[in-house]
């Protein structure tokens, strides 16, 4: 994964709340392998009605070169699939600024390099109301841990954590074989204070 | 010195190291893994990497297990999904609950009746409601899909500490209120995100008094409020479900453990970030309205006129109940329902089905109505106990273990536009089929709601009874 800390592009407000990731990616379309991408799954249902047709008012429909989507809070809630943020990516999005967010879907989202931006309430009701039906260029910059609108700096909130990871790209994988031996000297002293910790039979 | 939570005890305990940055290492005793989990391994094989731990790595096939011919699996795919995780599990020599297993069945129903789950263990899974497990003590979590290809390859998981949020339940619930109303009178308080960002630890006489499956559905659904984990102290109640469980430590080694169990429960004057109380008797029998756990109400309540809410709820309402196709300002009870479940990792344990069952007995459902127990054993006990022969005279359909209806994925599904009483955790848009509406309550009041034909108040069905 390829690290950034701007991204330019066109932000999209789609103003509804308890986006889970049910609808972000419908439970039938994740037997499909990665490599096959998820993008044409992202919010299938909203995106097409029941007979495959598109539909026409959905705002990603109408503006599908959105790659910073605006949202109102606990966007990705719900499972822990990550195929959420699989579908995300995908499409083409780098960026999701809401109020609040699923954890687990805010960790995957990291893990995939898409930022999980939490920006308060009422700043993301200002940017809902500034993008209206349409979109409009947006910055978002890692750094400085704002989104620029305009001549307008709205700051968001991050982990500092997530920051560091987002903009190195870092594979926690590669970051842990680093800790090998702690680990397994953690194991051994584990197993001898309390075996019972192991699995009988 | 203030006390030590029982989370600060499980945090402590499997913390390897701590970076700068306050991000921990911690070891995973327990991983469990699903067919859903191919992506991870997917990337395991990308890098050519071994299953750090197969010995504390066990594979359950649930999410797509058909409820019905197992022997002759129609969809290629389902086929496909449950063979790629008995090769997965075959290459990496894992403990596989396959689907023709005596012990097969829901991944957090097969970890504590295997006596995989234990108090003081950390648990993950790449499972939202791996929650369950906390029910135990156990710091349980679930993981996404890179997540899990790190667990595989390491044992361990970076994490951040969470906040810590008491949930304390005072008194005695009322008649048939059970877990299931405590939690979705929480998350209707505090809404879906309520809890993000908190480990809540259950307390109280009303969670004291909860049996193991009870306490099991209550963490469950911590999750639908937003927290990553619930967590139950243990007690005799935890040591006397996991004593003589199949993978739990037997004689000496058992008491050795009891001791250190005995040592986990939050210390007198702990601290929490956060305190909620609530009086066990406020509690009614609740059901959902909405698409999201936390539009829930009491089943005696009216549902919600966005018309009376303010601008910023309106919509959100307005939008659920044109999915949901209800009326504004309509009684709750009465609202006919098509078809019913009962199942699921919240509430398909045997004492889910015999609080079903005690509804039913004697008594002729008016719709259809699935009946997929947790796992296999729970199947096996129930038939053992008469259960079935309840369901299948009330004229429900009583079929094998799985995540079935909860999800659809195995194909069991709800058509569009039909109403599910449902005993599953997610009423979300299309959680139990495309355009399906599910509504989320007790298996009591699934039951009631299966014999009046609509939802009712399981109250009246139960005088007399149970
Ligand atoms: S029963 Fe439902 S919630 Fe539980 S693990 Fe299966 S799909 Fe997930």
């Amino acid at each position: 994964m390829s690290g950034w800390s701007i991204h330019e592009g066109m932000g999209l407000a789609l103003p509804m709340e308890n986006i889970d990731t049910d609808q972000l990616i419908p439970a039938r379309f994740m037997s499909v392998p990665r490599s096959q991408g998820y993008g044409a799954y992202l919010l299938y249902d909203m995106r097409f009605d029941g007979d495959g047709g598109i539909v026409p008012d959905m705002p990603l429909n109408r503006h599908p070169d959105a790659s910073i989507l605006v949202t109102r809070r606990n966007f990705g809630s719900g499972s822990s699939r990550e195929a959420a943020v699989y579908a995300l990516v995908d499409y083409g999005i780098r960026a999701v600024i809401a109020p609040s967010f699923g954890d687990i879907f805010a960790s995957n989202a990291v893990n995939n390099g898409l930022l999980p931006a939490r920006m308060d309430e009422d700043l993301v009701e200002v940017l809902i109301a500034a993008l209206g039906d349409g979109t409009r260029k947006v910055r978002v910059d890692l750094e400085k841990g704002a989104v620029v609108i305009g001549d307008v700096d709205m700051p968001f909130e991050l982990d500092p954590l997530w920051r560091t990871k987002l903009i190195n790209g870092w594979d926690d994988i590669d970051m842990t074989a680093s800790h090998a031996d702690a680990i397994t000297a953690f194991r051994d002293a584990r197993r001898a204070a309390h075996s019972w910790a192991w699995p009988g039979n | 010195m203030t006390g030590r939570t029982l989370l600060d005890k499980l945090w402590e305990s499997h913390e390897v190291l701590r970076r700068d940055d306050g991000a921990s290492l911690l070891w995973v005793d327990r991983h469990l893994v699903h067919e859903g989990s191919h992506h991870a391994f997917a990337k395991l094989a990308a890098r050519g990497a071994p299953v750090a731990e197969p010995e504390l790595t066990f594979a359950v096939v649930d999410h797509y297990a058909p409820t019905r011919a197992r022997d002759h699996i129609e969809s290629a795919d389902i086929r496909r999904m449950i063979e790629t995780l008995n090769a997965n599990a075959t290459t990496h020599g894992l403990r596989l609950f396959g689907l023709h297993d005596p012990s097969q069945g829901i991944v957090h129903v097969v970890g504590p009746e295997q006596g995989l789950t234990l108090p003081g263990l950390t648990v993950n899974c790449g499972d939202s409601h791996t929650s369950t497990h906390g029910a135990f003590g156990a710091l349980a979590f679930g993981i996404g899909a890179t997540e899990v290809a790190h667990v595989l390859a390491t044992q361990t998981i970076w994490q951040k500490r969470p906040k810590t949020m008491r949930i304390t339940v005072e008194g005695r619930p009322g008649p048939a209120v059970g877990a299931k109303d405590i939690a979705l009178h929480w998350i209707a308080m505090l809404g879906a995100d309520g809890a993000r960002g908190h480990a809540i630890e259950y307390a109280g006489s009303a969670v004291r008094g909860l049996t193991m499956e009870g306490r099991m559905t209550l963490c469950n659904l911590s999750i639908e409020g937003g927290a990553r984990l619930g967590l139950v102290a243990p007690d005799e109640v935890t040591f006397d479900y996991v004593r003589g469980r199949p993978f739990a430590p037997q004689g000496a080694d058992f008491d050795r453990a009891v001791e250190d169990w005995a040592r986990l429960p939050s210390d007198p004057g702990a601290v929490f970030d956060r305190e909620v109380t609530i009086d066990a008797a406020d509690i009614a029998p609740t059901v959902t309205w909405g698409t999201s756990p936390e539009e829930a109400l009491p089943i005696t309540g009216a549902i919600p006129d966005p018309d009376s809410l303010p601008e910023s709820k309106a919509v959100r309402a307005r939008e659920a109940l044109d999915y949901m196709g209800l009326q504004p300002g309509r009684p709750l009870a009465g609202t006919r329902v098509d078809q019913v479940f009962i199942g699921s990792c919240t509430n398909g344990r045997i004492e889910d089905l015999r609080l079903a069952a005690a509804v039913l007995a004697g008594r002729r459902a008016r719709v259809p109505g699935l009946v997929s127990p947790g796992s296999a054993l729970v199947k096996k006990q129930a038939e053992e106990e008469g259960l079935d022969r309840i369901f299948i005279d009330a004229g429900l359909e009583w079929v094998d273990a799985g995540c079935s209806m909860c999800v659809g994925m195995n194909g069991d599904l709800v058509p569009a536009g039909n109403r599910c009483a449902s005993s599953t955790n997610r009423n979300f848009r299309g959680r139990q089929g495309r355009g399906a509406r599910t509504h989320l309550m007790s298996p009591a009041m699934v039951a009631a709601a299966a014999v009046a034909g609509e939802l009712t108040d399981v109250r009246p069905m139960l005088e007399g009874r149970a």
